[in-house]
């Protein structure tokens, strides 16, 4: 690790002026910040720690749930409320890292964490994220983790965690403050897609915090986190399907999917939302449902088969949560 | 800045970058937590911190400002072992033993999860309480790996002290 100044937040106002500071990132969990200082892929002046803010609490908001951004990935999964009401978000959790990690990790650092692309910690090699125009490994060799969706000629990276593909299903919403004041930003606007700027991974701007993701009114229904995996534990999702679908009577009528493993972000299409809402379910639906999601789907030779993986995996989501027969 | 580890008070490092398990293991000179990958990857280097289980070649040692820490020097000693050390024995619960005592400190956390009630991967829903079977065990020690392979054997020793503990 390189040497750097270590300074801890005790007001949120003072995270906001200390993390606006040249060469500075916050630290909450650290459980990929401390790894990436490792690689000195990250080499920042100064660390802010927020682990002395008021952020860890897990509240009742409206009809919904507020999050704080350092509660823990643990205490949220095991949280009365979101196992009975927002299972999917408990799911998805468990799903990911191991319990000593999620002891660790925080709301905030799992929507932030970077992309596990082989190139990107790797410091020996181009990579356009970390280095911005050094070019991009990944679409020069091994790209087997690799988007599909959303691509740029600069970077092919994907998003890899599994909460905020949750809760993107879950139209969750993000807080954020910083010098200028606070505000809230969809959780599926949040993060961005690479352009020609993959160094720039969601809409915080320098010197702005997460201190909360807020849960709408529970939508009820069956929520399924389906993740697919090289193994069946601890490994990051080749793909991932977040669903949380409501039936009445035969028919959807409520319909809300989103997907990891595929894009930058979480990727949520209004577009499968809409068509499967007020339709009866079939196999021919489902099918229609993966064609939206993967028409404009591109593989980079080793990640191709993610494009047929991501049909079968939104289908047999959709199967589990009608109750529809293949 | 002071961080108790096994009951003990001590300094905490001035140089930031000292992760908690170089200042237990090189600092300190207690060499019970292991360094496998340092990367947060096989669990050889896990504690307890505050009680719950972690990696700590993750954390940095002057974010534990208060903390208390248990190491695997604080669950047992060959003179006094804790029940899951006497199991790992009794099962051949290890080859090298490099990885026994994160083993034993992930476990030991683990058990005081699931009586808590905590779901896991293993668990069907997450409103359910969940059971202690081999299952969920493995799902829940997923975090600590064994390059021996002794995983059947450590199973077995875990398995052996939960279902004494629920009896
Ligand atoms: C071996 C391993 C396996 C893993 N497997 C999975 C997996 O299967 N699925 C999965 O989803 N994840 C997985 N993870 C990643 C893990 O979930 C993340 O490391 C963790 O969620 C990051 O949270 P943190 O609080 O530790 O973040 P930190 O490491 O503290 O921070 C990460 C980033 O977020 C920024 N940040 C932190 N808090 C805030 C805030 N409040 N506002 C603004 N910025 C902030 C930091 O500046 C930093 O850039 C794995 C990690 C490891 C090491
Ligand atoms: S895919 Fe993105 S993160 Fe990976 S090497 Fe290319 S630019 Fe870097
Ligand atoms: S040394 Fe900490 S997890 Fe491997
Ligand atoms: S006993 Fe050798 S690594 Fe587990």
């Amino acid at each position: 690790m390189r040497p750097f100044d270590y300074k801890r937040a005790e007001r949120l106002e003072h995270a906001g002026q200390l993390a606006a500071a040249e060469d500075t990132l916050a630290i909450a969990g650290g459980t990929n910040l401390i790894d990436l200082m490792k690689l000195q892929v990250e080499t920042p002046a100064t660390l802010v720690d927020l682990n002395h803010l008021p952020l860890a609490g897990i509240e009742e908001h409206e009809d919904g749930l507020r999050i704080g951004a350092l509660a823990t990935n643990t205490a949220t999964a095991v949280h009365p409320r979101v196992r009975a009401d927002y299972p999917l978000l408990a799911r998805a959790i468990l799903a990911g890292a191991t319990q000593q990690l999620r002891n660790k990790a925080t709301t905030g650092g799992n929507l932030c964490q970077r992309t596990r692309c082989w190139y990107f910690t790797n410091t020996d090699q181009p990579c356009n994220k970390r280095e911005p125009g050094s070019g991009c490994g990944a679409l020069m060799g091994r790209a087997d983790l690799h988007a599909v969706l959303g691509t740029s000629e600069a970077c092919i990276a994907t998003y890899p965690g599994d909460m905020a593909v949750a809760m993107a299903a879950l139209d969750a919403t993000v807080e954020i403050a910083g010098e200028k004041g606070s505000r809230s930003v969809p959780l599926r606007e949040f993060h961005l897609l690479p352009g020609d700027t993959p160094h720039i991974e969601n809409v915080l701007e320098p010197g702005e915090i997460i201190t909360a993701v807020t849960l709408p009114t529970p939508v009820g229904g069956k929520q399924i986190y389906r993740k697919v995996r090289e193994r069946s534990s601890y490994a990051f999702a080749l793909v991932s399907v977040a669903a949380a679908l409501r039936m009445e009577g035969e028919s959807i009528a409520h319909a809300a999917l989103a997907f990891g493993g595929l894009a930058h972000k979480p990727w949520h299409d209004p577009r499968i939302d809409d068509l499967l809402t007020g339709e009866k379910p079939s196999m021919a639906l489902f099918d229609k449902a993966a064609d939206l999601l993967l028409e404009d789907a591109q593989g980079y030779g080793e990640n191709d088969a993610k494009i047929p993986l991501a049909r079968r995996a939104l289908t047999a989501t959709l199967i589990d949560a009608t109750g529809v027969s293949a | 800045m002071t961080i108790e580890i096994n009951g003990e008070s001590h300094e905490l490092p001035r140089d930031p970058r000292v992760t908690l398990l170089d200042f237990v293991r090189e600092h300190l000179k207690m060499t019970g937590a292991k360094k496998g990958c340092d990367h947060g990857q096989c669990g050889a280097c896990t504690m307890l911190v505050n009680g719950q289980r972690i990696n700590s070649c993750l954390t940095l040692a002057v974010m534990h400002d208060g903390d208390s820490v248990t190491t695997i020097e604080g669950i047992g000693s060959p003179a006094a072992m804790a029940p899951l050390q006497e199991a790992f024995v009794k099962h051949d619960g290890y080859q090298c033993g490099y990885c026994t005592p994160g083993q034993i400190c992930s476990a030991t956390a683990m058990l005081q999860e699931i009586a808590a009630g905590w779901p896991s991967d293993a668990t069907a829903d997450p409103t359910d309480t969940p059971k202690l079977t081999r299952e969920e065990v493995q799902e829940r020690m997923s975090g600590n790996l064994c390059r021996c392979g002794a995983y059947a054997n450590i199973v077995d020793a875990i398995m052996e002290v939960a279902e004494g503990e629920a009896a």
